[in-house]
């Protein structure tokens, strides 16, 4: 009986949400290519017609044709089969960058915001040393120091975009800590963590919600850029943009080489934007005005 | 006479860019258990710092605070904790002392929760006891404090506060964010509750009907000082200080034939950081002279009723017709 009216509860507040960003047309069209990002990522396997790796030397630099849909790279590999199977890796590159970024941003801003005084001082001058270097050069020195791979690519660019969720999560758990709740928490004997991650936190994540759906694409892109520099995704890895940085030597003759891995990588942060951009609309009604 | 609370010269300054701001000055008094002591004064005059200071919510500058006898000023960790089972506090606001994201049911058993140490099931039936005690309807049990009126959060947040059997509650003007309707609702069940478990309150407020109606000793602050204390009803019948008998006239009365002579004070409340010494009041009194400017000694004028004002006696006589 409980449980049963508990979680109708939870329900309508959250199809409220979802009611609301249905309406929205952008966001929605943003959702389903997200969402068929993620079943071509998930059934890669099933999708592509040759191995993303197998080199063929009889067929090399083809123009896109029925055999080969997006044509054939230097080495003779399928482009449609590595854009496929590249959007596993550029996706987790994605997810995981913002993953790393919003759970240290918040664990940083949640202790500076709610300690203030001088954990607040000393975190925050550490977080201003690192946002005095633009981002990107910041991700591609860390990147270049702990060599290159999938992995370093993404705690480099985590920890490089981390500042900002900390000055976001920091603003507003200085903001919910004015409420008396704190004070009555304080009270009834609340250890501090209880404090911050019962009371606080959750009144305070939602902004960090939005944000983190917005830079969702903007990693894509940042991933894309490393790789294309040669520091993330290695060969034969097909990410895209390790495919963009294969099929730049051949850019005049074969644009095709460079313009479906372009393509996808501009969609996937398109779609991402504006999902994000309907959830903000969505969490927060007071924001639109209607 | 069994002293439950006693306050000695409890003082607590904020450091502020000009100076000290003397929140509270040298309060002193003491609460026998079982009683009201409500604590009247303007806003800003240091009230609600003084029961923060109490429940270390906040650290005292000086003095001393006795809890039958131990003193409870400086206590280490484990010691607030359990004082902090028997000292609660009821909060002014409703809807900021509630947090938003948490249903009445875990709001109501947190404080047990913390405390740890009981079975699920007893904490789901102390919770019930203690919502029907309060007026909580059962069903309101999965409600999130927004869906809920003033009235109900306020015993939302007096149910927080007796979960945990306390022998002694904080009310920070707990009914001045209600309707007047529901004012009463909420402190005739402070009442019984008092009867019921043998409360002590300390009771902060501004508004003068609501402490005669609940305290059984009042103490009147202005600027930081407790410029008058005494019984209930000697204050109201008898006011001595300048400043309580300003409060008093401001009473509205219900009869529109025996209209109140009200006394206006002139000019504004002086600065509460460091302040002259001297009285407060000088500056808004209508009875200074110099004499005021000299610094003030709480005399007892008759048993139990204090004044911390050198004219009060002659002020008294001379308004008397």
């Amino acid at each position: 009986m409980k449980t049963s009216i508990g979680n109708r509860r939870k329900k309508t507040n959250f199809s409220e949400i979802l009611r609301r960003l249905s309406k929205n047309k952008l966001a929605m069209i943003g959702l389903v290519v997200i969402i068929c990002l993620f079943l071509m990522a998930i059934f890669a396997n099933l999708i592509i017609p040759y191995d993303y790796s197998k080199q063929d030397y009889s067929a090399v630099l083809q123009k896109p044709s029925r055999e080969h849909l997006f044509g054939t790279d230097e080495l003779g590999r399928d482009v449609f089969s590595r854009v496929v199977y590249g959007t596993r890796y550029s996706l987790r590159m994605g997810l995981l960058t913002v993953a790393v970024a919003a759970v240290l941003g918040t664990l940083l801003g949640s202790f500076a915001g709610f300690y203030g005084g001088a954990v607040d001082n000393i975190l925050m001058r550490i977080l201003d040393i690192f946002q005095s270097i633009p981002i990107l050069v910041f991700a591609i020195i860390l990147a270049a120091a702990l060599g290159p791979g999938l992995n370093n690519a993404i705690i480099a660019m985590g920890v490089s975009t981390m500042p900002l969720y900390a000055r976001l999560i920091r603003a507003s758990i200085m903001q919910e800590e004015g409420n008396e709740y704190v004070e009555a928490a304080k009270a009834i004997n609340a250890s501090d963590m209880r404090i911050l991650f019962r009371h606080v936190l959750p009144n305070a994540i939602s902004p960090m919600i939005i944000h983190i759906t917005m830079s969702i694409g903007y990693s894509i892109l940042v991933a894309s850029t490393l790789s294309f520099l040669g520091l993330g995704a290695q060969p034969p890895t097909p990410e895209w943009g390790a495919i963009l940085s294969e099929g730049r030597n051949h850019m005049r003759d074969h644009g095709y080489l460079l313009f479906y891995p372009g393509m996808m990588i501009m969609i996937s942060v398109l779609s991402f934007n504006l999902l994000g951009d309907g959830l903000r609309d969505a969490l927060d009604p007071r924001l639109k005005g209607n | 006479m069994n002293k439950y609370i006693e306050v000695k010269n409890l003082k607590k300054y904020f450091p502020v860019p000009k100076g000290q701001l003397h929140a509270v000055d040298d309060v002193s008094f003491s609460i026998e258990e079982g009683k009201t002591l409500g604590v009247v004064g303007e806003s800003g005059c240091g009230k609600s710092t003084l029961g923060r200071l109490i429940l270390h919510l906040l650290e005292a500058t000086d003095g001393e605070i006795l809890l039958r006898g131990e003193d409870i000023t400086h206590v280490k960790k484990k010691r607030l904790k359990e004082l902090r089972e028997t000292m609660q506090i009821i909060f002014q606001d409703p809807f900021s002392s509630l947090n938003p994201r948490m249903t009445v049911e875990q709001l109501v058993s947190e404080p047990l929760k913390i405390k740890g140490g009981f079975s699920k099931e007893a904490i789901q039936k102390a919770t019930a006891e203690i919502m029907e005690i309060v007026g909580i309807p059962e069903r309101m049990r999965i409600c999130y404090p927004h869906e809920l009126d003033g009235g109900r959060r306020q015993r939302v947040g007096i149910a927080r506060a007796l979960i945990l059997n306390p022998e002694f509650i904080v009310c920070d003007e707990p009914v001045s964010a209600l309707d007047v309707s529901i004012q009463a609702q909420i402190l005739n069940l402070m009442q019984d509750l008092q009867e019921q478990r043998h409360l002590t309150y300390i009771f902060i407020t501004h508004d003068l009907s609501v402490v005669r109606y609940l305290s059984h000793f009042i103490i009147v602050m202005y600027l930081g000082q407790v410029v008058e204390q005494a019984p209930s009803e000697e204050i109201f019948e008898n006011p001595m200080h300048p400043y309580t008998q300003v409060l008093i006239s401001a009473i509205p009365m219900p009869d529109i034939h025996n209209k109140a002579d009200r006394i206006i004070v002139h000019g504004e409340l002086s600065s509460p950081v460091n302040p002259k010494p001297g009285c407060r009041f000088y500056l808004r009194c209508p009875y200074a002279t110099e004499v005021c400017q000299q610094p003030q000694i709480m005399k007892e004028v008759s048993p139990g009723h204090f004044v911390l004002c050198v004219r009060a006696e002659k002020i008294v006589n001379n308004s008397m017709p």
